[in-house]
């Protein structure tokens, strides 16, 4: 398989470059789609600009990336274009050998299953074989790598690419199993956005499924593992805020960091929901609202961990869709991270996910044309603007919600059997309730 | 969603769709045709009224005395025209200064790419003078403009005219706010064109321009006159600019609101409001109108030298003087209080007019519609589309069987439109060398020769699509090429309802219905059409040789204005419209 995905870098790189070469790439660069005050290489650049001058990088309301970031470009800025592009690579490599990985453990316990007569006899057909998914670690790659959005977001130079890397990698480190470095990379995850710090649970769950300790909260074992998890996460975290404090000489980027992306001061339109929001509201109530908005993101951890606490996989795949949807300044690139599915939809969905993927794919297009109208024709307003985004996010948590049905759905069959039967043997079917 | 995922529910829906879905796609176009033509009916349309409270409650009485004397000015004007050839410069700018201006010129010139046949141009070169009667009282924050074309033979000299009296007659207030700048621009659209990028400071269209020495605020709005006689019936506001873009919908009100105190006649599309709504002629007049101001807007060129103020999100309008057969006739000193009053209203302005419409129709003066009621007659028309793929993804019940068998015609089909982009212009040399026409002619003709070829495609190119011969094939290509179909329409739309509509009104048919077989028009077709609806509209029916030589004369215009202004109907119809109707013709003839 390596051939293929060679090609398919090939492609890929070929692409961006050319991109790179053309006269859009000032233009992408400034769309507020893709870059968010958080990402935009702009800001860097000044950042860069101020610490040659001596003066923190955070002085001035521009800056807004981690330390580390800019320690990294003050080395590699000359070669900008190079780094954006290795990250997509890094991030498409890393899903595709983490799904290769993932496809041979599901197969393994597929057939314990199937030796241990664990399935109903009529939903043969549900279980996967190794032929069908041969070509699905290939199709995440490539679903990733050339997604126009990734493009877009790559185009732009917008740092969400780099953090998109470092969540492949904690990906790939936890379905291998190594659990330092899954601590590690997701450390430097939550450093460059708090929001990752949802996946604690997700790959906690899949670690201790993977060594075999059950999840019972009254065994020592559980708690141990989760202690040590807990240490390795926590002490690379001050590890790193440690070292951007040496790096930095002072503690500043704190507030200009996490203090921004918590208390969300920049109102630029973006995709999110926060901006119109927190324009019309008055002063008294922005703490309030702030702490609602903000808890949305982490609340939704507890309950997707009960429910999906056998297949932590796809729980790590729907906190990043969920992350991607409520975070307080998301992009197009965060958008492509939660794209991610490698499940073949079963064709009882495949109508709802159609729907939904048009009206995804009819907003990207109204974007820019409702943009234009209220920025430059004058003729629009920011309501216009925000029904889009509206209907944007809207779209995606139906797509989320149909893809977690759908899985829901396979997983009741494979332990109830394809055609349902009532108590007296007449037909059932399932419904969401 | 309970709807969409209670499977006993979702099964009857699903074959409620695949069985009616023909009939019922019948049924929202006729319903969308009969929902647009009823916008025209009275009673769904509403009254217009005076949306910006600053406008509002000024009892003013207006004054102006001098329309003798303005027309005097204006005999002036064309003789000295006459003497100099072109625009008088140095008698205006006397002129001006003796009225107490800061006056100041602007000198452009710009090679067009291909003569325009229309008015017989090719290397243009001009000047435009303006002056500015800087406001007494206030800071000088923001500005009005009054323009008057200085137009080649008899044309608008009485505009200038009425232009010079009004400065003479300002000069002497002193309630004014903002600066009124009295411009006179030479060569129409070009003069306006170098005008307003010196006054912005851009420069998208690639004129070459002296930059402007005076300057005043930020224009909150501008009024353009087009006068040809010394009296006249009635008077016509123009609204469309350009890519159909409208100005706000308070200007067209106060302008009615004006004629009605000074009782004078005025009309949208040169036709006269009529009292008779409920009978068949009234309604059909009404329609008319409306009809007219969207074959207009949706032709996305600028009918008079206000549209180009627009896209600087400044409000402005053309009053064009008209004289007809009526009895009763308003002279010069009426419309110089008109102006005035409408000035002087103007100039209470706090900030830029936003609180009336941007998005509306008018069947006449005072009555107008508003997107929320124009819209779903598109909507229902785009609903065919969605209905359509809804029914070819149940069919095709398998994920598609490849989407990469679909991007060879895709590919094809965009490089085709590329090439009806760029290939007229930039071939029109070697045209006018093998073969014996004008530049014009050539470019034209070119465009047709690339359109019709791109027709010729899908016979020669079945040999390179994969997948050919299978049945799923053009249903995978038909359900990408309605979902872009789709999308192109919703956004087109949004920019310029009426060029969406009609784009949609003549190609969601062919679109929704095409299968291996089954013939289809072209969006030439739509615009040969157009043409002559055109003309039927406005009252000048014209046989087939001259309306093919209208035809064409639009094209080499529709090049013209996007090569001139920046319109965006010529890039939209080759780089996206063609494409997508190309790949509905791959479906015709699939084999």
């Amino acid at each position: 398989m390596a051939a293929p995905l060679t090609l398919l870098l090939l492609v890929a790189v070929t692409v961006r470059a050319a991109l790179y070469r053309s006269s859009l790439a000032d233009l992408i660069s400034e769309r507020v789609e893709v870059v968010s005050p958080l990402t935009a290489w702009k800001r860097v650049v000044e950042g860069l600009a101020l610490l040659d001058l001596g003066v923190s990088p955070y002085s001035g309301d521009v800056f807004h990336e981690t330390p580390l970031i800019i320690y990294l470009f003050h080395f590699l800025v000359d070669y900008a274009e190079i780094t954006f592009m290795l990250a997509d690579v890094i991030t498409a490599v890393a899903l595709y050998l983490s799904v290769k990985d993932y496809n041979k453990q599901v197969f393994r316990k597929q057939k314990y299953a199937l030796e241990a007569d664990r399935y109903p006899l009529d939903c043969l057909e549900l279980i996967r074989s190794p032929k069908e998914m041969q070509y699905i670690p290939l199709k995440v790659a490539m679903f990733y790598l050339l997604n126009p959005f990734t493009i877009l977001s790559c185009v732009a130079k917008s740092t969400c690419g780099l953090n998109n890397a470092v969540i492949a990698l904690f990906v790939l480190s936890t379905i291998k199993g190594n659990v330092l470095l899954s601590a590690i990379f997701l450390s430097l995850a939550t450093y460059q956005s708090i929001y990752p710090l949802t996946l604690c649970a997700a790959a906690l769950l899949y670690l201790l499924q993977r060594q075999y300790i059950p999840v019972n909260l009254r065994r020592f074992s559980f708690w141990w593992f989760v202690a040590q998890y807990a240490f390795m996460y926590l002490g690379s975290l001050f590890v790193i805020v440690g070292l951007s404090f040496f790096l930095l000489g002072s503690w500043d980027f704190l507030p200009s960091v996490y203090g921004f992306i918590l208390s969300v001061p920049d109102l630029t339109p973006n995709i999110g929901l926060f901006w119109y929001f927190f324009a019309e509201m008055f002063e008294h109530f922005r703490l309030f609202f702030l702490c609602v908005f903000q808890i949305n993101v982490f609340f939704y951890t507890v309950p997707l961990s009960i429910k999906l606490k056998e297949h932590p996989v796809f729980l790590i795949f729907m906190q990043l869709a969920v992350i991607s949807i409520f975070k307080s300044y998301p992009t197009v690139g965060d958008i492509a991270a939660s794209f991610i599915k490698h499940h073949k939809a079963s064709s009882a969905s495949s109508l709802n996910i159609f729907l939904v993927s048009c009206v995804l794919l009819a907003c990207s297009a109204l974007f820019p044309v409702l943009w234009h109208l209220w920025i430059y024709a004058g003729s629009a307003n920011s309501n216009f603007y925000y029904a889009i985004t509206l209907l944007f996010n809207v779209a995606q948590i139906l797509l989320v919600s149909d893809y977690f049905y759908a899985f829901l759905r396979r997983e009741h069959h494979l332990s109830h059997g394809l055609y349902l039967k009532r108590k007296d043997g007449s037909e059932a079917t399932l419904v969401l309730k | 969603m309970g709807l969409l995922s209670d499977p006993n529910r979702r099964r009857a829906l699903i074959s409620l769709l695949t069985r009616l879905n023909a009939p019922i796609c019948v049924v929202c176009y006729m319903a969308g045709v009969a929902w647009f033509m009823g916008l025209a009916f009275e009673p769904f349309t509403l009254r217009t009224y005076m949306s910006e409270n600053a406008m509002g409650s000024t009892m003013v009485e207006e004054r102006f005395p001098a329309g003798e004397r303005a027309l005097g000015t204006g005999r002036e004007f064309s003789a000295h025209k006459k003497k100099a050839g072109g625009m008088p410069v140095d008698w205006l700018v006397k002129t001006m200064q003796s009225r107490g201006l800061e006056v100041f010129t602007q000198r452009f010139s710009r090679r067009l790419p291909f003569p325009d046949e229309d008015k017989e141009r090719y290397m243009v070169k001009g000047t435009n003078v303006y002056g500015i009667l800087r406001a007494p009282r206030a800071p000088r924050t923001e500005a009005l403009v009054l323009s008057a074309p200085c137009s080649p033979g008899d044309d608008n000299n009485q505009a200038v005219g009425v232009l010079l009296g009004l400065a003479q007659y300002f000069r002497n207030q002193v309630f004014w706010a903002k600066d009124i700048i009295f411009l006179v621009n030479e060569h129409d659209l070009i003069g306006m064109q170098a005008w307003l990028e010196g006054y912005h400071h851009t420069n998208t269209t690639g004129m070459d321009w002296s930059p402007l020495q005076g300057r005043g605020g930020s224009i909150q709005a501008a009024l353009s006159l087009e006068l040809s006689s010394d009296v006249v019936t009635s008077l016509d506001l123009v609204l469309e600019g350009l890519n159909g873009q409208l100005p706000n919908l308070d200007l067209a009100n106060l302008f009615y609101a004006f004629c009605q105190k000074i009782g004078v006649l005025c009309t949208t599309q040169g036709k006269l409001q009529r009292n008779d709504w409920d009978s068949v002629s009234g309604y059909s007049h009404a329609v008319q109108t409306m009809m007219l101001m969207v074959m207009k807007q949706a032709s996305g060129r600028p009918w008079g030298d206000h549209g180009l103020f627009l896209r600087y999100h400044i409000e402005a309008a053309t009053i064009k003087g008209i004289n007809s057969f009526r009895q009763y006739k308003t002279d010069a000193t009426t419309i110089g209080r008109l102006l005035e009053g409408m000035y002087r209203k103007l100039n209470n302005l706090l900030e830029r007019l936003h609180q009336s419409y941007f998005f509306y129709l008018m069947p006449s003066l005072s009555h107008f519609v508003s997107i929320g009621y124009y819209m779903p007659a598109f909507g229902l028309l785009a609903l065919i589309l969605l209905l359509r793929a809804l029914d070819l993804w149940i069919q095709l019940a398998t994920p598609p069987p490849g989407v990469l068998s679909v991007l060879t015609p895709l590919v094809i089909s965009h490089l085709t439109g590329v090439a009806l982009y760029t290939l007229p212009i930039h071939f029109q040399e070697i045209a006018v060398e093998h073969f014996p026409v004008s530049e014009t002619e050539a470019v034209v003709l070119t465009a047709i020769a690339v359109y019709t070829a791109g027709l010729a495609l899908p016979h020669n190119t079945h040999r390179l699509l994969t997948g050919r011969g299978t049945e799923n094939g053009w249903k995978v290509l038909k359900l990408v090429a309605v979902l872009y179909l789709a999308v192109l329409l919703g956004c087109t739309a949004l920019i310029n309802f009426s060029l969406g509509f009609i784009l949609a009104l003549t190609l969601v048919p062919v679109a929704a219905f095409v299968t291996p077989d089954l013939c289809s028009a072209t969006p030439a077709c739509t615009l040969l059409f157009s043409v002559f609806l055109f003309q039927e509209l406005q009252e000048m029916p014209v046989s087939f040789l001259d309306g093919w030589m209208l035809y064409l004369s639009v094209i080499s215009q529709g090049i013209l204005d996007h090569a001139l202004y920046g319109s965006l109907v010529y890039p939209l119809v080759a780089l996206l419209v063609y494409p997508c109707w190309l790949l509905f013709w791959n479906i015709l003839f699939w084999k």
